[in-house]
Order: C-alpha cells, then structure tokens, then sequence
C-alpha cells in the first residue's frame, strides 16, 4: 500500500528539507518515493507544502484531499487549512507556533483561536512547540527536523539509518544538532 | 546510480550524459532549475541569456556549428522565443537540440495556462512529453538521438508537477559527443523564400518519417489489462490515471504525442469498449482521436483548465469525492504571499500607492504583489516586459481628454528591463510619451529565486561578467529626465514623482537597492555598505498605536491588540526604515546592537 504524508507550513520554515530527507531516507530503505511541492512563491511567506508518498511503486506524486495517513503541519493555522487532506482515521502533528499572515498582521482579520481543539475534536492529534524546542537545542531552524522525527516515528520508520542520511545530507556542523533534534520529535510522539 | 530528482534536475542529468555542449534559458516558473543544473557541469556551457528568445537563437547557433544544444523555458517564454522555433523547425539541426517548454496547468506560477503542445504541432515540432523523472532524463537521451537522425529541434513538453516532483531517476555516465563538422549550406540556414518553400517541403517528408518512429517508439505504451475501459493520456495524467483505475483499465500512454502514433491509437481503440481521454490543458489527444473516428470521454466530463490530479479525475467520472473529514475551517485565514521584510520595492509602492489620478502599469516579477493590501498600487499586468509599453498606449489615449488629469507611472525590473522591457521604453521615447518609467533595480532576478542578469556582473556558473550600466542605456536612448534613487528613502520617492508628474516628456526613475534576500557580491558590500546588518524596534512609551507603519506592509510589524502598541519582529527586520519615516511620533528607532 503506498502511504502518504503531507508537510505542510509557511515557506522559509525548511519543509522542503525536511521532505528531502524523509525521501532519500525511504529511497535508501528500497522504497518507490514521489514527492511533489510547489514553491513559486514560498519565498514570499505564502503557504507551502510538501506531498510525500512512498510504497512498492508510487503512481500519483500528489495526494488529493481525505488521503494523507499523516499530516505535519509546521504552522498552526496550515494545520487547520490543509486538515481537508488528511484521512479520517489519519494522524496530525502540529507544531504550535503561530506564524500570522498578512491580513492578521494588518488587523483585518485575526489569527483562529480554535485550531488546536478543532483538529483535536475530529483526529489523533499530537502538538508540539517544535519552534520552542529547537531554540532550547540552539537554533530555532531545527524545528524542522524535530517534525521529521514525529514522522519517523509515526510511521514506524525508525529502522532507516537516519543518522547516515543526516550526515550525507547536512553540513557537519549541524550533524550533531540535528541527530538531537530527530530524536526530540521522535520522543515527542507517543 | 539512482537518485531522487526532480524533473528539472533530470531534464539537466540527461542533458549531461547526452554529451550535451551548450545550454541557455531565461528564468521562469518551474523551469528554472534546468539550467541551474546545467551550469553546475564544466563540461556544459550553460548562459542566462537576457530573454526566451535570445536563449533559443544561442542555441540554434550552437546547433549549427556542430555542438549539441538546449534551450529552456517556461510556457510564456515559448511565445517570446516563438519566431525562431518555428523557422528552426525548417531548417533542422547539426547537432541535436532539445527544447524545453514548461507548462503550467493550474496557474501556480503564471499568469496563464496556455497549451504548449499546440506549439509543437503548429511550428511542426516532434514532442515528448515525460510522466516522472526517470522519463525526463531519458526522453533527453532519446531526443539528442532522434534531433539528429531526423535533423530536427525536439521538444520536451514538461508540467509543474514534472518539474518540481521527485522521483527516483536510474542514471548513467557522460557519454562524449565531438562536435560535428560545420559545413557552409545556404540551402539549409538561410532561409530567404527560394530556400524556405524547399525546406517546408522537405518538412512534410520528414514529419512522415517521425510519424513511423511515433508508432514504433516505446515511449508510445500499450498497457492491456480489459477491453472494458481503456485510457490514453500523457504526461503525469498517465500516473493520475493508474492511481484512480489501476488494473481495471487498459492504457494508451502517449510519451511521444507528436507526431500522433495514429495506428496505434486506432488498434487501442478498437480493443475497447469505453474511451478515456485523460490530459491536461486542451483536448489535443482527445480531438485527434475523434478526428480518427473513434467517439470518447474527456474534456466533456473533466474541466477545461487545472490539473487532472486522482480526485478530478475521481469526480469527472465517477461523481464521486473521496471521503474527507467534515469540520470547521470558517477561522482559517488567507496567506497571500508579500514582499518580505526590507524589500526594496516597499518604499516605492507605499508612496505611489497613495497618488490620485495615476495609473500604475505592472510588469512579472515579485513587484506584481504591488498591486495588493496595503499598497493597491498597480492596476494591470499582463507580461514580462510589457510594463512600460501597455503603460505608453494607455497615457496617449489619456492624453486625448480635454484637461486630462491621468497619468501613468509603468514600473519593471532589472532583469525584466534587460528581458524586453528595453523595447518598451524606446517605443515611449520614441513616440515621446510623458510616462513615467520607472525600473526597480534590486540588482538580481528575484522572483525565481536569485539568477543572475546581464546587469549583475556574474554569469550563470558565478564567474564575474560584464555589468551593464541600466542608467547608461537609459542615456544612451536620449531620455533627459533619468533620476537613480534609494527607494527605502521616502521622501527622495515622493520628490522625484513630483517633478517627474510635472513633465511633460518620457522620465525614467531607477530605484537600486538590492533584494534583501541577496546574497551580496563583493560589488554589493562597497556599494552598499551597512545594508540590512541593524534592525528597527517599537519605544513604546512613543508609540500611540496609530497603526500607520502596519500601511509599510512589512510582514516584521504585527499589532499588540492588548497593549495597542506596534511590534517589530527583531528576527524578520533587517532594517530597510521605511516604517519608521511613517511613523508621525518617531517611535521607531534602531535597535542597540
């Protein structure tokens, strides 16, 4: 059965990295991978999303609405905007920092109150304040990889050699710190 | 060796190991990774050239001589790079070329979602069309071979989600391809009238060569599985397609669709009860396969426009969402992208934005969010370099009201200037138009991601180039009202709009000030010293919770509702000031380092 995860936050978050290395990691594990993201205007601070779907051979690299077994979300009010893409018996992780947007910033709207309690009302939902634990690891940019640790957990990937992957794929001067934080995501799932 | 790539990435791979030589492209959304990739390899000469159709004639040079080429682009470069497509299509090849036109169904990135594989059919153009990465690399192979035994330019037609997906691509090495002979033949390249009616001829012959080798390429694949329903489609629709009906359909996938393989798609046909035609943009698979007399499903059930991703797919035929879960989004609120913190077109639009009776005539780059909360600045934008140009015929039809008070202010930027908007503004010196245009130099090529431009002073694989002088050109074509500014000083904007409002003659205002994403050049860090290294913070005991800062736009100053105080984001603020010249009570102030 292909699985699906869909990553999904504000862009500079590094989801884009973040789906990088659960793709070569599900590649190097014999995987078929598809991985699809669109990123015209990420830079911009617009949503973006990242669509990962692995299994014995993949045909769509998208993942259309009610599919995903999970959705990560980096941001809290993407978490409720993109819950339409997750199955109902899916899993949800949220990190809990708020990143308002424009029209919130302006005060022509204001930031949703209730994200955690609706997602929470309808899922099994696990929220972190990956943003939070990150800087108490050193830099708030590792948040991304404590997110890619809910998902290796979550779906019961942890016999991948991670620690290989981060070492091929990041500079040696965040190895260390990002082995921690993997682990921190991973612990953070139950 | 198998890596995961995208698309791009495999377009650039396949490039590479086809022994390609030479490779231009201008940068559009999604194809701008190809040559990215392309300049990574010392073994390619791979160039940003100024424009599409610059890219596509240095290719067709190349071509000629002997080496082998590639030129990529996005679906609207194609139609500025369409003059020599077509004629290229006559004249045929040296060494093989490969042309890549990007497409994108469902407007991601692009002002619109026009058909590329129309263009192939027209210009008379064989076509590939890739479904995933391994197919990208591989059709780039497959179409070096066949330029060259048909003496043909190939086009690879790719979709966003081809260029942007990864998939898991088998690689192989470089294989060297010397350079062919150049041989001089009038006959062939120039292509006068008397040499020309020859060449179209010969055109047909070899379309009827290329038609066989649609009908027995591999890339053209049956997939038997029942004659109850069978599917054609090309491109990631084939993929969509297996995802929604897997083993209980047979399928026709048209990897190369033009020219059509139209016996194969007459024995698939017969085989079938039902006809699917699954595709994005146009119905051109489905209209040649009613012109072939078979009747089908396709554009009647599936939308015209989008992508044709499982779940359109699964509601065009079956009716039929899939199942999703039913709660409350009514509090989410839109993300519309912005310019970031310390952009330089801020200063701009916030003081332009606030003129009455000025039309603002838009170009394509990060500057379009001009047009949006809080600035409402631009009124029209519909190409790349048509800014000044759209902006000229709209001023002299103004000015054709008795005691006009409409004027127009057209804005572009640098790399879009040295794209095409350089014509436009000779058509407003030209035709002595009393626009005012105005280039926002943020000395790099923003919206795609950072490439550099003839006006950069780098080339494409980083190495130091020529830096054309934009103020130079702008001499050069006799406008005497030239003003280069720093855009993060008000005031500065709103004088020099002020007395170029009250010409009556072409203007030209230069705002240069670099994108604050950039990663500056040594020529950055002299010529603007000091620039985005403090940033600002709100005294509160000054601020009165005005909120007039919040007008700058900045995504770094948010409001404290509970205190009624503005907030600056130490992190995102990089120090630009615009907020704190709007600020009436000076309560914004540098931050102690």
């Amino acid at each position: 059965m292909t699985k699906s995860v869909l990553l999904v936050g504000v862009g500079g978050q590094g989801t884009i990295l973040a789906g990088k290395l659960l793709t070569q990691g599900l590649m190097e594990a014999g995987y078929d991978v598809k991985m699809s993201e669109i990123h015209g205007m990420s830079q911009r601070g617009g949503s973006v999303s990242s669509h990962v779907r692995y299994g014995e051979k993949v045909e769509s690299s998208t993942i259309e609405p009610g599919q995903a077994d999970m959705l990560v979300s980096f941001e809290k009010m993407e978490a409720l905007r993109e819950l339409k893409y997750l199955k109902p018996d899916g899993i949800a992780v949220v990190n809990e920092h708020e990143m308002p947007s424009m029209p919130i910033l302006t005060g022509d709207a204001v930031y949703p109150k209730n994200a955690i309690e609706e997602i929470q009302k309808h899922v099994k939902t696990t929220v972190l304040n990956a943003t939070k634990m990150a800087l108490e690891l050193g830099n708030a940019k590792a948040a991304n990889i404590i997110l890619l640790g809910t998902i290796i957990k979550a779906m019961k990937l942890e016999s991948i050699d991670w620690e290989s992957i981060i070492k091929k794929q990041v500079k040696p001067a965040f190895v260390e710190l990002n082995l921690k934080a993997l682990q921190c995501g991973m612990n953070a799932v139950e | 060796m198998k890596y995961l790539l995208t698309g791009d990435e495999a377009i650039a791979r396949g490039a590479y190991e086809a022994g390609v030589h030479f490779a231009s492209a201008y940068p559009g959304t999604p194809s701008t990774e190809i040559l990215e990739n392309l300049a990574t390899y010392d073994e390619i000469c791979a160039e940003w050239a100024p424009n599409e159709k610059v890219a596509l004639e240095s290719a067709i040079g190349a071509s000629i001589a002997g080496g082998r080429a590639m030129a990529s682009m996005k679906h609207v470069g194609l139609n500025v790079a369409a003059d020599p497509f077509f004629t290229f299509a006559y004249t045929g090849v040296n060494g093989g070329t490969v042309i890549i036109s990007a497409d994108e169904p469902g407007q991601h990135s692009a002002q619109n979602e026009q058909d590329n594989r129309n263009y192939a059919k027209s210009a008379k153009v064989p076509m590939f069309e890739p479904a995933n990465s391994q197919e990208c690399r591989d059709m780039v192979i497959e179409g070096y071979r066949i330029s060259e035994e048909y003496d043909c330019p190939v086009m690879i037609r790719m979709t966003t989600r081809v260029c942007h997906g990864k998939s898991i691509v088998e690689c192989g090495e470089r294989v060297e391809v010397p350079v062919r002979e150049y041989k001089k033949d009038v006959k062939k390249y120039v292509c006068v009238p008397a040499n020309a009616k020859g060449l179209r001829r010969n055109l047909e012959l070899k379309l009827a060569k290329l038609k066989k080798y649609s009908e027995s390429t591999p890339f053209n694949v049956e997939e038997f599985n029942t004659s109850k329903v069978g599917i054609i489609a090309s491109g990631p629709c084939y993929h969509y397609a297996k995802e929604v009906f897997g083993e209980d359909a047979s399928y026709l996938k048209l990897g190369f669709s033009f020219p059509m393989p139209d016996e194969k798609i007459r024995e698939f046909c017969k085989k079938v009860e039902k006809i699917y035609i699954i595709e994005e943009n146009d119905p051109y698979i489905e209209e040649r396969v009613r012109y072939l007399g078979f009747s089908c499903h396709g554009k009647d059930l599936l939308p015209k426009y989008g992508e044709m991703t499982p779940d359109v797919i699964k509601k065009g035929f079956f009716g039929e969402e899939t199942k999703t879960i039913q709660y409350d989004d009514t509090t989410v609120v839109d993300r519309p992208p912005t310019l970031c913190a310390g952009c330089p077109h801020r200063g701009f639009f916030y003081e332009v934005g606030k003129r009455k009776n000025v039309m603002v005539s838009g170009d394509i780059g990060c500057y379009s969010l001009g047009f949006a909360k809080p600035y409402n600045a631009i009124d029209l934008l519909l190409c790349m370099g048509g800014g000044f140009s759209i902006g000229h015929g709209a001023q002299k039809v103004f000015n054709m009201a008795k005691d006009n008070k409409m004027r127009v202010v057209s804005v572009l930027g640098d790399s879009t200037f040295l794209h095409s908007g350089v014509n436009s503004l000779m058509d407003v010196v030209y035709n002595n138009s009393n626009t005012i245009s105005v280039i926002l130099d943020n000395r790099i090529t923003g919206m795609t991601g950072h490439q550099e431009n003839p006006g950069t002073g780098y080339n494409a694989k980083g190495q130091e180039a020529n830096m054309i002088d934009i103020e130079g050109i702008v001499k050069a074509m006799g406008i005497k009202h030239i003003r280069t500014i720093d855009p993060n000083n008000i005031n500065e904007v709103k004088t020099v709009l002020d007395d170029f409002l009250a010409l009556d003659e072409p203007s030209v205002i230069i705002t240069k000030w670099p994108c604050a994403l950039k990663k500056f050049s040594k020529e950055d860090k002299e010529q603007f010293a000091g620039a985005f290294t403090k940033s600002m913070t709100v005294n509160t005991d000054k601020c009165i919770g005005c909120k007039i800062c919040m007008k700058s736009g900045c995504p770094a100053i948010s409001f404290d509702a509970e205190n009624k105080k503005a907030v600056i984001d130490g992190i995102q603020c990089v120090g630009c000031g615009v907020c704190s010249q709007l600020c009436p009570k000076d309560a914004i102030e540098w931050k102690e380092a």
